[in-house]
This record gives C-alpha cells, structure tokens and sequence, in this order.
C-alpha cells in the first residue's frame, strides 16, 4: 500500500547573516495510515522545521526542497499556497506546542472550533456547531456545549491543548503532526494529553507526526522512531528494536540521559551528552555529531556517511555501523 | 460587558469632576480675577465693587459649588467680553469644531489604518518605506506651517478650495486635512508595529494551519488584536487634535472653539475659558471612555476578567 505521507531528500535552507542555514538536510519519511511516527532530538535539530515544511507553514524567507514529496498520492511539491490551504485542517492537521499562545483570544472557543469546518464543507453553523460539541466531548472536556461560548483566557492549559486537539479533528483528517504538544503542560496533564492523542489517533486510524525530545512519551505511543541530529536523520528504527539495540552513539546517549523505573540505582548519574547541537550554517560534510561522540575517529570528518541499513527497518548513519 | 461599563463611566465622572476642579482653581489661583475685570489704572473702590459685585470675596470653596452648580446646567455666566451668556456663543460655536474634528479624524483613520496594515503586510517593501517617510516628515512638520502649504497649493496656486471661512463643507477640507496629517503618523506606525508583531504570532500559524484563506486570517484573525492598542491611541490624538484646531482654526479663521478660545485667552475672559477648557476636557474623557468601551468590545480579556 501506498505510504500516507512520503518525502525524500527534504531540505529546509534559510539564509542569514553569517551564511545559509540548512536546517533540514535530506531527510526521508514515510508514515502510513494509522502509523505514529516520533522525531526525536534536541532542540534546535530541525525537527519542528521538517513539520512546518510538510505542512507548506514555513516562515516565508525559509526554502523548501525535495525530491518527492507525497500525501495521499499527491505531490505536493507542485501544490500552491491555495491548494495547501484547501488541505491544510481538512486532509491534514497540526498541534502546536503553546497551547498558551495558539488560540486567538479574541474569538471564542466555539467560533474558532466552528470556523475550520465552515471553511472546509459546506457546512451550516449549526451542524458546525453541533460538530465542534460532538468532539469537544471527545477530547474530555465537560459541559463542552457550554464551553462554546468561553474565551481561550477562560481555559487552563489543559483544555486549550484539548481544544486544540478537537479543531485539528474538526474535518476528520488523515494526518496529525504534533510539535511537542505536552512540553508546556503539567506533568499530569501530559499524561492525560498523549494518552487522548493515541487512543483518538487509534479510532480514527490517523497517521501521527509526534515531534517530542521525551523518551518516555516515545517508548509509550511510537510505531517508529526517528532520530533527528543537527537537520539530518541519524536513525529510524521500529521503536522495540530502537531501544533495544540502539546504533547511533547519539541515540545510545540520549537513551542514557533518561532514567529506567527499577533498573536505575539511587545516586548513581545519569548519561550527559556534552557540548550543543551545532548550528548548521554553510558548507556541511562528515557527521556533524563527531565533536561530541565518543567513538568518534579521523575518518568520522571524511564526506558521508550515508545512512546504512543494518536491518530492513532500522537506518544508521555512522561510520560505525558500515 | 454592563459591568465593565458602569466602572468605566463612574471613573469617567470622577475624572470629569477633578478636571473642573482644576480648571475652576488654575483660573482663580493665576490671577486676581477682580483687577484683570477692571482693567488698567482703575481705582482700589471700583475694584473692592467689582469684587463684592461678583461674589469674589467669598471663599473659593464656595464660589467653586456655585460655579460647579450653574454649569452643569449649562450656565457659565455672562462672556465679559461679548456682554452675552457664554454658553450661547459656546453652542454656536461648538459645530464648526465637531465638524473639522469628525473629517480629521475620519481622513486620519481612513489613511492611516490601511497603510499601516498595508505596510506590515509587506515589511521593508517600497511601500513600507514610502509610508515611513510620510509618517516621519508629517511628525516633524509643524501643523501651521503644513496647513500654510497646504493653503498655498490648493488655495492659491491651483484656486480648487476656499482656504478661510466655514461657509460650506469645502472650508472644512483643507484645514481637515492638515489636522488630520498631525494625528496620522502616530496611529499609522502603531498600527504597522501591532499588526506586525500580531501577524508573528503563534493563532496566526494556527489560524493557517486550519486553512483559513488569507483574507480571513488577515481581516478576522489579526487585525482586530493589532487594533486594540490603536483604538486607545486613537482617543488620545482625537484629543490632541482638538488642542491642534485652536492653531488650525486660527490660520485657516474657522469661527470655532478653538479660535473662541484664542480669542476669549486674548481678551482675559475668564468664563469663556473656563467653560471652554471644560468643554474640551469632557470631550476628551467621553472620547476615552468610548474606546474603553470599543477596547472592551475587541478584546474579551479586558470584558470578562
């Protein structure tokens, strides 16, 4: 079958003062229907970047580029700014991060619900109202019918990430990309939030994006892994085989930065990866992790590497792994 | 909303009540009232008389409720100068300053509001650039002299409106428009800088990622929250222009408040300045009090706390 979202050789360049920025590097994807894909790495490795770039919402001085760029059999490569904004929240939907800042608080929660459908369908104010009800339930907010009528300043974090969520569903989309929706949240409530996402995802056989630098919530809703380091993918695997055998020193460290319930002894540290993520700005060659690896050697600056398959669905790219 | 409004109308009042204090104490406390009435070289007796005549012996206190008390029913008394009541001449003049201080403000937020959406919209464009430099240059020019060159273009050069008098409605477009060049820059540069930071936020992403076209998520989504601060600004160079249209009114000899005032300061007719200056505070306090009330309207956070 047909992947739901395809792309290669994806590339974000954003000019700046001190040079171009490549800030996607190349990076393949495929996701199928009802499939969770996670990208993972630390801030500033391109990963809310790629998101924007799949959903044509890049800043307007950064470029886009790639060799396909596929969602359900279309490309999208091809697809103006009027024909991404008749897909965009009907066929494919995204969640922000800031649920603090993301709804505009001068509408109410109703009116911003209603709108998506009412741009979309030919749809009443009724039946849109009717609808925005029907998921402000589904998200588990109470009393929803009467939430219509509140403003964003009204809701907790909580709910406004909840409503966010119910006007990504507005049109029933295919696609859901998340760009680390419970960062700004309690702890609780992230619990509470991913577990929503991935029940609702489960229901409606939706492919989901989850952009996340959380382990954790990776190991919990994840079908597979994606691993993001200075714009480039180090390593994708299923997530069973990702944490049980993970290839990339990057990804060994990062799994080493988070603490195991029960195999984690009391006063004993956890991993530190040190240094920064490098800012890749100009002419690129060799791993870009090699000044913070400890396996790094000579031939690590060398051009390359590529990424190696080691198993048919498990993607390496260190020179250790060829 | 009905309680918000209440609040703002009773801070209203009691803005308004400080404002006559003032403008009934600074008339009294810069001048012995009873010498500038009799004039020069006048004799100690007819000034005792004048005083005991007016009522200026008394405490200021109670000269002050008296005071207060006729004007709010709209009497300030007789006009030392013109020998009629003050109110009289101050209804007559009243609409030749409402009319001039409506098209001002109309062309000053006609211009000035779609410019600077227009200029936000493409940053740094030759548009931007063009509307900078008419918001720097009419920010810098002083309105007298605009209004001068305004006079010597349209009026005399190319004959096309009549530039003194307020005959017709075509009296009012020049001197409009000269007072409404002294307001424009400052609302037109809030409106560039709020819709700028406005469009840069996170619920416009969000209002793209929904599809909106770009009409809606400009017109519905940004700038009703970029023109929130304006709405306040507004208010305040609404009021300015009416401290403006004392020096239009003069050049362009439009018999209004402004010029009223002019000529009652001149003259030492204190009444008429009081009631004037009253005037005007109260037009300006009821201006801000309708854009707490559009503020109020635009943004839910301000209504429901």
């Amino acid at each position: 079958m047909a992947p739901l979202l395809l792309a290669e050789d994806l590339r974000v360049d954003i000019p700046t003062p001190l040079g171009m920025l490549h800030a996607v590097r190349g990076i393949d994807l495929a996701l199928a229907q009802g499939e969770t894909l996670c990208l993972v790495g630390e801030s500033g490795c391109g990963k809310s970047l790629t998101a924007l770039a799949l959903m044509a919402l890049l800043p307007t001085n950064a470029r886009r580029a790639a060799r396909r760029l596929e969602f359900g059999g279309r490309d999208l490569r091809a697809a103006g700014e009027r024909a991404m904004a008749d897909l965009r929240g009907e066929r494919m939907a995204m969640i922000f991060q800031e649920p603090m800042t993301s709804l505009n608080p001068a509408y109410t929660v109703g009116d911003q619900l209603e709108e998506v459908l009412l741009r979309h369908r030919k749809a009443s104010r009724a039946q849109a109202r009717e609808r925005a009800v029907l998921l402000l339930d589904k998200v588990g907010i109470t009393a929803a019918a009467s939430r219509l009528a509140q403003y964003p300043h009204q809701l907790s974090g909580g709910l406004r990430q909840r409503v966010m969520i119910a006007m990504a569903l507005m049109c029933g989309p295919q696609l859901i990309i998340a760009d680390e929706p419970t960062t700004a949240l309690d702890v609780t409530i992230q619990a509470q939030i991913l577990h929503l996402l991935k029940s609702l995802q489960r229901e409606f056989r939706m492919g989901l994006i989850l952009i996340t630098h959380d382990l954790g919530i990776v190991a919990r809703v994840a079908d597979r892994v994606t691993v993001m380091y200075a714009g480039e993918i180090v390593e994708s695997a299923p997530v069973a085989e990702l944490f049980a055998a993970p290839r990339h020193p990057y990804t060994q460290g990062l799994l080493r930065c988070i603490p195991v319930p029960g195999r984690t002894r009391p006063e004993e540290k956890l991993g530190v990866i040190p240094g920064l993520v490098p800012t890749p700005i100009g002419e690129l060659s060799g791993c870009q992790f090699r000044n913070r690896c400890e396996h790094a050697r000579p031939d690590c600056a060398a051009p390359g590497p590529s990424l190696v398959r080691v198993r048919p669905q498990h993607g390496v790219r260190c020179v250790l792994a060829q | 909303m009905l309680a918000y409004a209440a609040k703002r109308a009773l801070l209203a009042a009691l803005v308004a009540l400080t404002v006559s204090l003032a403008c009934f104490f600074l008339v009294h406390l810069s001048t012995d009232i009873a010498v500038a009435m009799a004039g020069e070289g006048a004799r100690a007796e007819d000034i005792d008389f004048i005083r005991k005549q007016y009522g200026f012996d008394r405490p200021l206190g109670v000269q002050y409720a008296e005071w207060l008390g006729r004007a709010v029913r709209g009497d300030f008394g007789d006009s030392l100068y013109f020998r009629i009541p003050v109110a009289k001449i101050v209804w007559q003049r009243l609409p030749v300053t409402a009319t001039l201080g409506g098209y001002a403000i109309l062309i000053a937020l006609g211009l000035s509001i779609p410019l600077g959406v227009l200029a936000a919209m493409r940053p740094n464009s030759w548009l931007d650039r063009l509307a900078l430099a008419i918001a720097v240059v009419g920010q810098a020019m002083p309105s007298f002299w605009f209004a001068l060159l305004l006079m010597l273009l349209f009026g005399v050069t190319l004959g096309w409106l009549p530039i003194s008098g307020s005959d017709t409605q075509a009296h009012f477009v020049l001197p409009a428009i000269a007072l409404a060049y002294y307001a424009a820059p400052a609302i037109m540069r809030l409106t560039r800088s709020g819709m700028l930071e406005v469009l840069g936020s996170d619920y416009i992403r969000t209002a793209r990622a929904k599809g909106l076209r770009p009409m809606a998520v400009l017109f519905k989504h940004a700038l009703r929250n970029a023109v929130i601060p304006v709405v306040a600004l507004a208010a305040v160079q609404l009021g300015f222009m009416l401290g403006g249209s004392v020096v239009i009114e003069t050049v362009f000899a439009l018999n209004g408040l402004g010029y009223l005032a002019w000529e009652a300061i001149l003259h030492n007719d204190f009444p008429m300045v009081q009631a004037i200056v009253l005037l005007i505070a109260l037009i300006y306090i009821v201006l801000t009090f309708l854009a707490d009330l559009a503020n109020g309207w635009l943004d839910p956070r301000i209504r429901i706390a």
